[in-house]
């Protein structure tokens, strides 16, 4: 009888301390792209990039962060030239997400490059983590 | 005297009772030896963590195998224009994958088919595309367009794993072949 009911405490204590592991992850990088002038960043601007489609002059001409990952962040992306399966980017379908920093960083740079032609800026970046951690 | 005789005593008496484990152990021996065969026939298998998650995130973490030195160092010297992707690492990443790739590379390797691979360029050319290589022409001449390139299932040739389903261990057997849409391929 006391079984499962150790298992449930266990699950939930494991479920809370991974929620905040990725809690404190987003929020020293927003401190972070504060400092680097983010001063006005909100999901909402996030969510109006992730949407938004940039021109390219190579192939794939028009790109947008759904052309890999989807318009729906909870649902598995596929990656538009390899075919490759992209996990789910919300920290809800995929508790890995959003609790590396170097690994933020990592993809922000590349997939801001390929998608935009540059690099983004410490408010979109911002932006972007409010957005996909809501 | 009697010490010695017991000690005799457990010496044998081991030795009989661990007979049926060796002989038992041989069809473990065997199993092991033809997986060695096995692999020993295609290219080494990626199993680097490192490797697997820096170079398997986008695309199939292709074997190091299948390309020499020089063609790896030609790669990764443009990783910010990486067939039209993005997929620059830090300095201190990529100095490890670069020496992953280079101590594993086609010219480096006792796979047969990654000295295969090798033994079809031609010394100074550095094809980028493991495709590219005749080797690998000369292994998919006979694959009609509608299978790979105009197949929806495969796209290209760069996706090993569409077809060869043993592609990530390693293993192009002609028999572990699937291609989609069509099933397996007789020669």
């Amino acid at each position: 009888m006391k079984t499962p009911y150790l298992i449930l405490v266990l699950l939930i204590s494991t479920h809370i301390s991974l929620a905040q592991a990725e809690n404190e992850t987003v929020k020293a990088l927003l401190q972070v792209y504060a400092s680097q002038g983010a001063t006005e960043a909100n999901a909402e601007q996030g969510k109006h990039l992730w949407q938004k489609t940039f021109q390219s002059n190579s192939e794939f001409s028009k790109r947008s962060c759904a052309s890999c990952h989807t318009e729906n962040l909870s649902v598995a992306g596929k990656h538009i030239k390899t075919n490759k399966l992209i996990k789910p980017m919300a920290p809800s379908a995929n508790s890995e997400r959003l609790t590396d920093k170097k690994k933020i960083e990592k993809w922000f740079k590349r997939n801001c490059k390929w998608t935009m032609g540059r690099e983004c800026t410490a408010q979109e970046k911002a932006s972007f983590l409010l957005y996909i951690n809501k | 005297m009697k010490n010695i005789l017991s000690i005799a005593a457990v010496i044998f008496t081991i030795g009989f009772v661990s007979l049926p484990v060796v002989w038992g152990d041989s069809d473990f021996r065997w199993g092991e030896m033809e997986e060695y065969e096995h692999r020993s026939t295609g290219v080494a298998a990626v199993s680097n963590p490192l490797y697997r998650e820096e170079c398997g995130s986008c695309h199939m973490p292709y074997s190091p195998g299948l390309l020499p030195g020089s063609s790896w160092m030609k790669m990764m010297s443009g990783l910010e224009d990486h067939f039209g992707d993005n997929a620059e690492l830090d300095a201190e990443t990529q100095n490890s994958i670069t020496n992953l790739l280079l101590a594993n590379s086609a010219d480096r390797s006792d796979y047969r088919r990654a000295r295969k691979f090798n033994r079809s360029i031609q010394p100074g050319n550095a094809p980028l595309r493991i495709s590219e290589t005749p080797y690998f022409r000369h292994e998919h001449d006979e694959i009609p367009n509608r299978m790979v390139t105009d197949n929806p299932k495969v796209k290209s040739f760069s996706h090993c794993n569409a077809c060869h389903t043993k592609a990530e261990q390693g293993s192009f057997n002609e028999h572990d072949i699937r291609i989609p849409g069509y099933g397996r391929w007789d020669d």
